[in-house]
C-alpha cells in the first residue's frame, strides 16, 4: 500500500511543481499578487508531498516490504534497522528521491519564510525553483521510479552494498546532498535577478546565507567522505582524486569563491555579474557531481548503476538548466550596472584574486576529471589521470592561495597601503618564518617543501587568529565587552581560515613522513614498525549480524602504554561481497593503521601504515564547516533582520 | 566585444555537452583479459586427490567447461562452494586448480566439504595461475570446445553471475560447432 501512496504523492508533487513554476512567474510578470500567493502555497504543498513519498519509501525499506522492487534489491532482514533506513538512499532511485526531497524542502522554506523578500523576486525565485523540481520529478517518475512493485514478492531481499554499511555512510549522502541542492537556491536567485535585470545589496544579503547554508554541509560531507574512505576502503589514503570526489570538490571550490564574492557584492556592490555567473556555475557543477557519476560517463568506486538512457535525460537537464541560464546571462548581464570601483590593493582586490585562484583550481580538477572522456573521443586512447597530474597542477595553484588567505581579512575595503599592511601582519609572518627555519634545521634542506608546508600552516592559523586579536587589542580597555560584541561572522571567519591551516598541517605531515610495510604474519609473529612493535595475538572467525569475519588482533607496544588493535575482513553472504575493517589507533601526533588482507599458506597478509598528523586533515575540515555554521548563526545573516541593520553592519566591518 | 565575452560560458558549455554526449557511449568498466580468445597455456599439474592422475591441458576441449581456481586458505571460495556443488549435480563440467596451496590441504578441503570437480590439479607454485593472469582466488574461466579461454570471472561465482553470465555463455558455446 505504502508504495502506491508514495507513487501518487510523487505524481501530485510533479503537478504542484508545474503550478509552482507557472503561477508565480506569470504572476510576477503581471504583478498579480494572487498568482504569486498560489506559487507559495504550491511550494509548501509540494514539499509536503515529496516528504510523504520519501516517508513511504523509507517505510518499505525499514519494514522489509520486498514487494517493492527497490527494497528487495537493497534491504535485507539480516541487516540492522539503521542500515535498512540508510539503504533508502543507498541506491540510485532512492538517492534521487532524497535529492528531490531536499530541493522541495528548500522551496518550502523559501516560500514560508521569505516574507521580507521583495514579492516579485520571491515569486520568480520560486518559479525557477518549481521548474527545477518539475524536471527532477520527471526524471524520477519516467526513468528511475523507486516505487515499482515485484510480483511475486521474494521472501528475502538482497543487501545494501556492505561498503556502505557504516555509520559515516548513513550520514554522508544526506549531508552532501544538502550541500549540492542548497546551491540550487543561489542558482534560482541568480536566474530571477537576471529576469528582473536587477542585482542589489538586498539581493546579495539574501543569497549569502543560502550559499553559506549550502557550503557548510558540503564541507562537512566532503570531510566525512574522506574520513570514511580512509577507514573503510582499507587503502589508508584520505583523498584519491576519484571522479566522485572531484565532482564534490568542484562545486566546493566554486562555492567558496561565491561565498567570498557575494560578500563583496553585499558590502561594496562590486563584482556583480561575476557573482551571478558563479551562482549559475556552482549549481551546474553540483548537478554534474550528482549526475555524471551515474550516467556511465565516468567510472568510480562510488558509481551507481550505469544506464545510458538515464545519462541522456541527465544531460538534457544540465543542457536546459545551465544552457538556458547561461544564455539568459549572456543576454541580460551586460546591461546590469557594474559595481563600485576599488584599488588593486584592497579587500575587494584580495577577494578577486582569491576568486581567480579558486576558479583556476576548479578548472584543473575539471580537466583532470573529464579529459579522459574528451581524449578518447578525439583519438580513441584510453588514458587515466592520476595523482601526479594534480600534484603538478592543483598544488602549485593552491599554495599561493593559502598564502593570500591571511591577507584578505586584514585588508581594508576600497584601498589599502602596503606598508601599513606589513605592520599589521608582522606577527604571523615572523612565526611562520621561525617554524620554517626550525623545520629546516631538523630535516635539512631536503625537507624544504615539508618545512614550507609547516610554515604555511603556522601562517594560516596565526594569521587567522590575528583578526580576532587585533579587534580585541583595540578594545582592550573593555575586553569583556569587546569580546561579547564581536560579530559571530568574525569568529566564523577565524575558525574557517584556521581550519584550512590545520588541513595544511595534516596534509604536510602525512605526505612527508608516512611509511608503510606489507608482510605475511603467522600467529605469534612480532614485527617492528615505526617505533612500535606489533604482535599478532589472535586470528579467528567471528560472526556479525549479517556477516562472517576473519579477525586479526594485535598487541602494540612502544610509544606509551601497550594497547590492542584489531582488523578484520568481513564476508557478507547475502550480498556476496567482502569489506575490510581497518584497525586504527588515532592520536594527534599520528595514526597507526593496520589492515588484514588475504590469507595465504605463509600466514595472513598484513599491511601497516604510519600516518603522522593525518587526523588534522579532518579536524581542519570540520573546523572549516564549524566556522561556516558559526558565521551562519550571525544575527546579520539571519533572515529578515538583515534589511534594517545593513548600514550599521557596513560600519562595523570598515572600522574593525 | 564585451558581449562576446558574456557568450563565452555558453560556448564552453556547448563543447562540454558534446563531449559528454559522445562519452555516454563508452563503457569504461570494460577490463578485457589478455587471455580471451586464446588457447589455455599448456600445463600438466600433479594430483590433489591421492591416486589420481592430476589435471592437464589435454583434458580440455570437446565440450565447453569451467576451470575454477581455489585454495584451502581462501575464504571467498567457501562462499561459492555450495553453488559449485549444485553445478556438478546439474552435470556442468567443472575442473579445479588448487592454487598456491599444499595438495594435502587442498584435498582435505574438498574431502570435507564435497568435491565438485571432474579433474583437479595442484598448482603449488602458482605457475599455471600466472600464465592465466590469476592474481587472487577464486577465479573462474569459461573454456570452449576448442580449449580456448572465452570468459574470465574474478571473485566468487554467485547465483546471479551464473544465471546472467556464465550459464548463457556455456549454452551458446555448446551450440557452437
Amino acid at each position: 500500500m505504502s508504495a502506491e501512496v508514495g507513487q501518487f504523492a510523487l505524481i501530485l508533487a510533479l503537478l504542484l511543481a508545474l503550478v509552482q513554476s507557472v503561477a508565480p512567474l506569470w504572476g510576477a510578470h503581471r504583478g498579480d499578487g494572487v498568482l504569486m500567493a498560489v506559487g507559495r502555497q504550491a511550494a509548501i504543498l509540494q514539499a509536503a508531498f515529496v516528504a510523504l513519498a520519501f516517508g513511504c519509501l523509507a517505510y518499505a525499506f525499514v519494514t522489509c516490504d520486498f514487494s517493492v522492487a527497490l527494497a528487495a534489491q537493497h534491504s535485507n532482514t539480516a541487516q540492522p534497522t539503521p542500515y535498512r533506513f540508510a539503504a533508502t538512499w543507498g541506491n540510485h532511485e532512492g538517492s534521487m528521491l532524497l535529492w528531490v526531497l531536499i530541493l522541495a524542502l528548500c522551496g518550502g522554506v523559501l516560500a514560508a519564510f521569505g516574507g521580507t523578500l521583495r514579492e516579485t523576486l520571491q515569486a520568480r525565485v520560486l518559479g525557477i525553483q518549481g521548474l527545477l523540481a518539475a524536471s527532477f520529478h520527471g526524471f524520477l517518475l519516467f526513468t528511475s521510479n523507486p516505487f515499482l512493485r515485484l510480483d511475486p514478492a521474494p521472501l528475502e531481499g538482497r543487501e545494501l552494498n556492505p561498503l556502505l554499511q557504516d555509520p559515516g555512510l548513513v550520514l554522508h549522502p544526506p549531508i552532501l546532498y544538502a550541500g549540492y541542492v542548497g546551491f540550487s537556491v543561489a542558482f534560482c536567485f541568480a536566474v530571477a535577478a537576471l529576469i528582473e535585470g536587477r542585482v542589489d545589496a538586498a539581493w546579495a544579503r539574501w543569497v549569502r546565507p543560502w550559499v553559506l547554508a549550502a557550503w557548510v554541509p558540503l564541507t562537512l560531507g566532503i570531510t566525512l567522505g574522506s574520513a570514511w574512505a580512509y577507514y573503510e576502503l582499507g587503502w589508508g589514503g584520505w583523498w584519491f582524486w576519484d571522479p566522485v570526489e572531484n565532482a564534490s570538490l568542484m562545486p566546493w571550490l566554486l562555492g567558496t569563491a561565491l561565498l567570498h564574492s557575494s560578500l563583496v557584492l553585499e558590502r561594496r556592490g562590486a563584482l556583480v555579474s561575476w557573482t551571478v555567473l558563479l551562482c549559475i556555475l556552482t549549481f551546474s557543477f553540483s548537478l554534474m557531481g550528482t549526475f555524471l557519476v551515474r550516467s556511465g560517463i565516468l567510472t568510480s568506486v562510488h558509481a551507481f548503476a550505469v544506464d545510458p538512457e538515464r545519462g541522456v535525460y541527465v544531460l538534457g537537464i544540465i543542457a536546459l538548466t545551465t544552457g538556458l541560464s547561461l544564455c539568459l546571462y549572456a543576454w541580460r548581464a551586460p546591461a546590469i550596472r557594474s559595481g563600485a570601483l576599488f584599488q588593486p590593493l584592497s579587500r575587494e582586490g584580495g577577494i578577486t584574486l582569491n576568486n581567480l585562484f579558486l576558479t583556476a583550481l576548479c578548472a584543473t580538477v575539471f580537466l583532470g576529471t573529464f579529459s579522459p572522456v574528451f581524449i578518447e573521443m578525439v583519438n580513441n586512447d584510453k588514458i587515466s589521470v592520476g595523482p601526479p597530474y594534480y600534484a603538478k597542477t592543483f598544488v602549485p595553484l593552491a599554495i599561493p592561495l593559502m598564502v593570500l588567505v591571511v591577507l584578505g581579512p586584514v585588508l581594508n575595503w576600497k584601498r589599502d597601503d602596503l606598508r601599513a599592511l606589513g605592520k599589521r601582519l608582522w606577527m604571523p609572518a615572523v612565526l611562520a618564518i621561525v617554524v620554517l627555519v626550525l623545520a629546516v634545521m631538523f630535516n635539512g634542506l631536503t625537507g624544504l617543501l615539508t618545512a614550507a608546508g609547516l610554515g604555511l600552516a603556522a601562517w594560516l592559523v596565526a594569521g587567522s587568529g590575528l583578526v580576532l586579536a587585533r579587534r580585541w587589542w583595540a578594545g582592550r580597555a573593555y575586553l569583556g565587552r569587546s569580546i561579547r560584541t564581536t560579530p559571530r561572522a568574525m569568529f566564523g571567519l577565524t575558525l574557517a581560515h584556521a581550519g584550512l591551516g590545520l588541513l595544511v598541517l595534516g596534509i604536510t605531515g602525512v605526505t612527508a613522513w608516512d611509511s608503510d610495510k606489507v608482510l605475511s604474519m603467522r600467529l605469534g609473529d612480532t614485527v617492528a614498525f615505526a617505533g612500535r612493535t606489533l604482535t599478532l595475538t589472535a586470528f579467528e572467525t567471528v560472526n556479525g549480524p549479517n556477516y562472517e569475519a576473519r579477525q586479526a588482533r594485535f598487541e602494540v607496544k612502544g610509544q606509551g602504554k601497550p594497547y590492542q588493535l584489531s582488523s578484520e575482513k568481513r564476508f557478507y553472504a547475502s550480498a556476496q561481497s567482502q569489506t575490510t575493517e581497518a584497525g586504527i589507533r588515532v592520536s594527534p601526533l599520528g595514526n597507526l593503521y593496520v589492515s588484514v588482507g588475504d590469507e595465504s599458506p605463509n600466514g595472513v597478509i598484513v599491511r601497516l601504515w604510519d600516518h603522522p598528523l593525518i587526523i588534522w586533515i579532518w579536524i581542519g575540515g570540520f573546523t572549516m564547516a564549524l566556522g561556516g555554521a558559526v558565521s551562519l548563526s550571525d544575527r546579520r545573516l539571519r533572515l529578515g533582520a538583515a534589511v534594517r541593520n545593513a548600514p550599521a553592519a557596513v560600519q562595523t566591518a570598515a572600522a574593525e | 566585444m564585451r558581449r562576446l565575452l558574456f557568450l563565452a560560458p555558453v560556448a564552453v558549455l556547448v563543447l562540454v555537452l558534446i563531449g559528454f554526449f559522445f562519452g555516454l557511449k563508452r563503457d569504461p568498466s570494460l577490463l578485457p583479459s589478455m587471455m580471451i580468445g586464446k588457447a589455455v597455456p599448456a600445463f600438466s599439474l600433479p594430483p590433489v586427490r591421492p591416486e589420481d592422475r592430476g589435471f592437464a591441458t589435454t583434458d580440455l576441449g570437446g565440450e565447453p567447461m569451467l576451470i575454477n581456481y581455489y585454495a584451502s586458505w581462501c575464504a571467498a571460495c567457501r562462499i561459492e562452494h555450495p553453488l559449485l556443488m549444485q553445478l556438478r549435480e546439474q552435470g556442468v563440467i567443472l575442473h579445479g586448480i588448487d592454487w598456491k596451496d599444499k595438495p594435502e590441504l587442498g584435498y582435505k578441503w574438498i574431502a570435507e566439504r564435497g568435491d565438485p570437480y571432474v579433474r583437479v590439479g595442484s598448482d603449488e607454485s602458482g605457475r599455471a595461475g600466472i600464465d592465466m593472469g590469476v592474481s587472487a582466488v577464486p577465479e573462474t574461466f569459461v573454456i570452449d570446445k576448442q580449449g580456448r579461454v572465452r570468459y574470465r570471472h574474478v571473485g566468487a561465482v554467485t547465483r546471479e553471475v551464473w544465471d546472467t553470465t556464465l550459464r548463457p555463455l556455456m549454452e551458446k558455446l555448446r551450440a557452437e560447432s
